[in-house]
């Protein structure tokens, strides 16, 4: 066994159109996914996720740059001569044949004799418990059933890598996230690379071991969900990841960092200069005025069940959340100024 | 506001279907007279079906009129799919490409027979069934063309990527996957093409050289020499093919993918 990397993307680039109007849609991005990890791409529409998921299909070329899989140069090759296997936004399950035909594909395509085909397609039919449908066509199946059936058929084949792109979002609300759970179990039980494309955050901080933030055709940030949601290190990705308050204050060339109203903290530490700290609104803590590090106004209160949500205002204007979990708290005063406590360690120093 | 509450917008429908489908009913019925002068009803029989099922002319000219029609849509068909799958992505041209396509829909037809009789002339190409094909293939073409590209247009081009993504090469794909969801459009095509050629008069009219009179040239010549109700048994049998032929288009042209 050879420890070559399940996908590796070397400096890829990717404009669509020619001369000025070309529209650059992956600039320089480099990325090596492991074996046996579940990869995430994750960003707004046009941020380039797609674009890079169809490179690694090839179903688009690069412009430049190296895409292998498993260890294999790739780059040039069409899509029938890739090891993988992608199940689509809209699942594109042949109208024409019934559900094991459609998960039958690809074994016929590589030549297997009738009888291992039927065997391997039941096989992965009941991966997905569809095996009591395999005679029926696609337009009978209801979405979430439709959805299975692309999965089969993806697997089917055991690729080295299987690519997603974004196959929850055509489903409703509970569904999804009973799909996710499956999705995640099946990863683990095949034991192969998923590579998910999603712009839902939350989708992709539940599922995957690895997530890449995406903006404007560049990965900002890549690491585990826990990381990425703990240590943003751009504004764009605290911001697109749950709820953030983001404070402006002045890193000191003594050290320390001045917030609005004037006080200092000890760190984190940044270069000397205008930053932005972000605390997610869990990390803060409302104490009695004057023994926090800054005082605020309280606005709004709101009950969440299993939380409470404070809306306050810091001293420049800017609005700040604070979600309390313990709800023995004693409950401030709205209108009446408070302190808020920022534990040095939850900062984060972004950059723009 | 609702069409139907303008005053007489029913009497006016009547009067313009009267107007339209009388004639045709009327020679339908007379198709059934068993009065020799086709305007005089006595009683009904079958007698001028039987006449011409046994009529070598009109035999000889169903027989090219089928030739005739089958040769030229199938060719026409196969040019119009090639001609679909080509113009399918965007290239400089391309719209330029598919008005030259459709020209014939809306060239005088006298035209661009008198054009085509001058070519074969000029080019030394006898005139009879061998001309016919070439010139009912040309503009049978845009009947083709439109409802496989009607077809292709609806069929999203993930189900090719799908296909190429499960191992199936280019000509695999076309086999396992365009063809079959295509197959409705080229069906409906071939059928519109058969039935146009079939009805053509003109284009045959002035290229069938001696002894291969199509059956629309064969009922004008007829004509001419007296009304007959053997030619109401002919156009009757025609507008039922035709019926046939039309209705087998839509419904194939509206099939499930």
């Amino acid at each position: 066994m050879h420890d070559d990397p399940a996908v590796s993307i070397e400096h890829v680039s990717k404009a669509f159109g020619r001369g000025a109007t070309a529209v650059h849609v992956l600039h320089d991005v480099s990325v090596t996914i492991g074996r046996r990890e579940f990869f995430t791409l994750l960003g707004p529409s046009g941020c380039g996720k797609t674009t890079l998921l169809r490179l690694i299909a090839g179903f688009e070329t690069a412009d430049s740059g190296l895409i292998r899989i498993d260890g294999a140069d790739v780059t040039d090759a069409p899509p029938f001569r890739r090891p993988v296997n992608t199940v689509f936004q809209n699942y594109a399950l042949f109208p024409h044949m019934t559900v094991e035909q459609n998960v039958g594909f690809a074994l016929e395509e590589q030549g297997l004799p009738r009888d291992q085909i039927r065997r391997r397609a039941g096989e992965a039919l009941e991966m997905v418990r569809m095996q009591s449908f395999a005679q029926r066509r696609p337009a009978e199946l209801s979405g979430g059933q439709q959805q299975r059936v692309a999965l089969a058929r993806a697997l089917a084949p055991r690729p080295k890598v299987l690519l997603l792109d974004e196959p929850l979002s055509a489903l409703d609300l509970k569904l999804r996230k009973e799909m996710q759970i499956e999705l995640k179990q099946l990863q683990s039980e095949a034991g192969i690379t998923f590579i998910f494309v999603t712009h839902d955050q939350e989708e992709a901080l539940t599922l995957s071991d690895r997530v890449a933030v995406m903006q404007s055709g560049r990965i900002l940030q890549m690491g585990p969900p826990r990381s990425i949601y703990e240590a943003p290190t751009h504004r764009f990705v605290a911001d697109f990841i749950g709820d953030i308050n983001l404070i402006e204050g002045e890193a000191l060339a003594s050290g320390g960092i001045r917030l609005p109203g004037g006080a200092t903290l000890p760190g984190p530490a940044a270069a000397p200069g205008r930053v932005t700290l972000a605390v997610r609104p869990e990390r803060a803590k409302i104490v009695p005025a004057g023994s926090g590090v800054i005082d605020a106004t309280l606005v709004h209160s709101a009950f969440l069940g299993t939380a409470m949500l404070h809306k306050l205002t810091l001293p420049d204007g800017a609005s700040f959340l604070i979600r309390e979990a313990d709800l023995s708290a004693p409950m401030p005063e709205r209108g009446g100024t408070v302190g808020l406590s920022l534990p040095v360690e939850a900062l984060q120093v972004l950059q723009a | 506001m609702n069409l139907r509450r303008f005053p007489a917008t029913r009497e006016v429908s009547i009067a313009v279907l009267a107007f339209l489908y009388i004639p045709v009913v009327v020679l339908t019925a007379y198709s059934f007279n068993a009065n020799r002068t086709a305007t005089v009803w006595t009683h009904a029989s079958f007698d001028w079906y039987a006449r011409i099922l046994t009529n070598p002319s009109i035999q000889a000219a169903t027989w090219n009129s089928i030739v005739l029609a089958t040769a030229a849509s199938i060719a026409a068909t196969g040019i119009a799919l090639m001609a679909a799958l080509a113009t399918r992505r965007a290239f400089p041209g391309r719209s330029t490409t598919e008005s030259v396509l459709n020209l014939p829909l809306i060239l005088p037809e006298i035209v661009v027979a008198v054009a085509t009789l001058l070519l074969f002339v000029s080019l030394g190409i006898s005139l009879g069934l061998g001309a016919m094909i070439l010139a009912h293939t040309a503009f049978c073409i845009p009947f083709a063309y439109l409802p496989i590209r009607a077809r292709l247009d609806g069929l999203s081009g993930s189900y090719e990527e799908a296909a190429q993504d499960l191992y199936a090469n280019r000509f695999r794909t076309f086999r396992r996957v365009t063809m079959p969801l295509l197959w409705p459009g080229v069906m409906a095509g071939f059928t519109l093409a058969f039935v146009t050629s079939l009805d053509d008069f003109l284009t045959s009219f002035f290229l069938s050289g001696p002894g291969t009179t199509t059956l629309p040239v064969y009922i004008f010549s007829a004509i001419r020499a007296g009304i007959t109700p053997e030619i109401n048994a002919i156009s009757t049998v025609m507008l039922l093919i035709s019926i046939l032929l039309v209705s087998l288009s839509f419904f194939l042209g509206r099939l499930r993918r």
